[in-house]
């Protein structure tokens, strides 16, 4: 089957800043892929790019197939949410919904039909004759993927469509969208910051940073296998623990001299020789107490500080002189001054090269 | 009714409690030092413009005889608008005689079209300068701005070539033009600068609606601008109103606003001045711009406050 976006080579300049640097990216039909990354790593701009509000300095974007690197916004088979949703204030809800519609010239009852539909999809029917300014903004965000919606296109782009709402509204509207994809079955490109709502969302993320995307895969895979240091750090809240050594065979050996075995490592490649490596443990996967004791290595930490999430409790120690952050249940009493045994379990670990930063 | 009223209402902040205990709202005193140095201030300078506007309307309800007398700041004897009738049908402007009243109808021929047409073409610029950057387009506003800067003197022979070539100096047309022209760089960096304010993603949204140049502008973007085109109109009809010099260089005489009719009421030289008619001309004259102040003041705030809800 044939990509529903395609983008080969695309590059972005800003002067001498290079935004986008040849990048590639293959889409396919209703699949839904987030770009994620910090501010100003080039995602919004790629989206732009997508959605042909950005003139490109090379490369090519085909959707569906057809190459519509010169066409207009319009032409594309595009609809777009902002993230200040953008909806044009002195128009009622259905005049704002029906505004790309009256543009391309169609008939009225079209029109009418399509208003409604994607008022019913929605939910927001009772809002059609207010203007903007009079709604909420989950009621404005609504209206304005209504607005994407009415246009019947096949690819939706989301620029971060969440960041002005509060969490509480956030994550319901999340939860909305993914159930609009579970309907609709679209292509839509999501852009957000936010790495909650890019691994709840995406069949896909595309980590990116200064332009390059980093990964792309599956959630599950950007999570447990980050290809190298910055996915591995930038991915996880609260984020991936990092002891800094050496590889020599299957021994880790911490800058402070503590030895870590590190045989049940799935390694990507064979190994030889020693080398500087990174050592990476996702603070769930350092285990207490019983659990502990089936890993291949454990070590006696004191706590130094706890802090109770309700459903978890996140706790601070030291390990090899590092300091280090591990998830358990908050049935567990922990406190700080505390003594307990940790163990970590590498074969969920990650280890990278120091140099290159990339996974070994 | 409405002072009684936060007199009591403020009463138990400031007596009910007792002093080391404050509680409430902050006792706001009306005299203070600082308010008292405020208002004074204020009613000063009041005065100190109001004054010669005073001393214009009182003289012109006077007669001659009264104001030979010479004490300017009385009020008149016997208030006759005999003056402001003369100053508006029959003063002699030059050779002609008919007051201030085809004047004010030239000024109103050339202030109307000159005001549309400069802001029309000004938010079309500002909004292409901003949302349709162009190559060249920061060099094209940066030129516009200079323009600004250069005296209308040095350009005024140039012009008046210019016009003449066209074969339109000496007419309504001539003196439009000019002002739409010299009314572009301010008109325009103004209109820049507001649709540079308003969200980039508006525009972004209404070309993924598939809108084009014109549609923009005229359904998205102009609807959103009363309040800079209420600043707008306020800057040129007062400025184009008040010019004298365009309109004695390009208008020609039949076509002589009503800026350069009043400096012929006054600067005529033959009989003895009629400073009632004089001050009853001026103030005629600058009626319009005052009236628009006040209008436009009020709308101006509205403009703005309705501008002020996000969409």
């Amino acid at each position: 089957m044939q990509p529903s976006v395609s983008i080969k080579d695309l590059s972005l300049n800003f002067g001498n800043v290079k935004v986008l640097d040849r990048l590639n990216l293959d889409i396919a039909q209703g699949e839904f892929i987030v770009l994620l990354g910090p501010s100003g790593c080039g995602k919004s701009t790629l989206l732009n790019c997508i959605a042909g509000l950005l003139d490109v300095s090379d490369g090519q974007i085909f959707i569906n197939g057809k190459n519509v690197t010169w066409e207009e916004p319009k032409d594309r088979g595009i609809g777009m949410v902002f993230q200040s949703y953008a909806l044009y204030p002195q128009m009622t809800v259905e005049r704002n919904l029906s505004f790309g519609l009256r543009v391309a010239g169609m008939p009225k009852d079209e029109i009418n039909r399509r208003v409604a539909r994607a008022a019913e999809i929605l939910q927001i029917q009772p809002l059609l004759n207010r203007k903007p300014a009079n709604l909420s903004g989950g009621q404005r965000q609504r209206v304005a993927i209504g607005r994407a919606l009415v246009r019947d296109v096949d690819v939706f782009l989301f620029d971060e469509p969440l960041s002005n709402l509060d969490a509480k509204l956030r994550s319901d509207l999340r939860v909305e969208i993914k159930r609009l994809h579970a309907r609709l079955k679209n292509t839509m490109i999501y852009v957000t910051h936010d790495q909650i709502e890019a691994l709840t969302l995406a069949d896909r993320i595309a980590i990116m940073k200064n332009g390059v995307i980093q990964q792309l895969a599956d959630p599950h895979t950007i999570y447990n296998k980050p290809v190298n240091l910055y996915v591995a750090g930038f991915i996880g809240s609260p984020s991936m623990n990092f002891i800094s050594g050496s590889l020599d065979g299957a021994t880790f050996t911490a800058d402070d001299g503590t030895k870590i075995p590190v045989g049940a490592y799935d390694f990507a490649a064979q190994r030889t020789g020693a080398s500087k490596a990174v050592l990476g443990v996702r603070p769930e996967h350092i285990l207490l107490g019983d659990a502990a004791q089936g890993m291949p290595f454990q070590t006696q930490a004191e706590i130094e500080i706890v802090e109770p999430m309700g459903s978890e409790t996140l706790a601070w120690t030291k390990v090899a002189g590092i300091p280090v952050t591990f998830r358990c249940s908050s049935d567990i009493p922990l406190h700080a001054g505390d003594k307990v045994t940790v163990g970590f379990d590498i074969a969920r670990g990650s280890l990278f090269d120091a140099k290159s930063e990339n996974r070994l | 009714m409405s002072q009684t009223a936060t007199m009591t209402g403020s009463a138990p902040a400031t007596g009910g409690n007792t002093a080391t205990d404050p509680r409430g709202p902050r006792p706001k005193p009306f005299f203070t030092p600082k308010k008292i140095m405020i208002y004074t201030t204020l009613v000063f300078f009041t005065l100190y413009f109001l004054f010669p506007l005073y001393v214009m309307v009182v003289t012109s309800l006077k007669t001659m005889p009264e104001i030979r007398f010479g004490n300017i700041f009385a009020l008149p004897s016997a208030p006759s608008f005999d003056a402001w009738v003369k100053a508006w049908t029959s003063a002699c402007t030059g050779l002609t005689c008919n007051g201030l009243s085809p004047g004010f109808w030239n000024s109103v021929k050339i202030t109307i079209p000159s005001t549309i047409v400069s802001i029309f073409i000004a938010a079309v610029n500002g909004y292409a300068l901003v949302n349709w950057r162009f190559k060249g387009s920061e060099i094209f506003f940066a030129v516009l701005i200079f323009g600004s800067f250069i005296p209308y003197q040095v350009m005024l022979y140039p012009l008046v070539i210019l016009t003449r070539s066209m074969g339109i100096f000496g007419t309504l047309q001539a003196v439009i033009v000019i002002h739409t022209i010299f009314g572009m760089p301010i008109l325009t960096l103004l209109f820049r600068n507001y649709f540079a304010s308003l969200p980039q993603e508006l525009f972004k949204a209404a070309r993924v609606d598939g809108a084009g140049f014109w549609r923009i502008f005229f359904e998205i973007m102009l609807p959103m601008s009363l309040p800079i085109f209420v600043v707008a109109l306020i800057l040129q009809i007062t400025g184009i109103w008040n010019d004298f010099l365009f309109g004695v260089v390009f208008a020609g005489p039949q076509n002589y606003p009503m800026t350069v009719q009043l400096n012929n009421i006054v600067n005529s030289a033959q009989g003895t001045p009629e400073y009632n008619v004089n001050m009853a001309a001026t103030v005629l004259t600058g009626l319009v711009p005052l009236i628009i102040y006040f209008v436009s003041g009020k709308l101006f705030v509205r403009g703005v406050a309705a501008g002020a809800v996000k969409g």
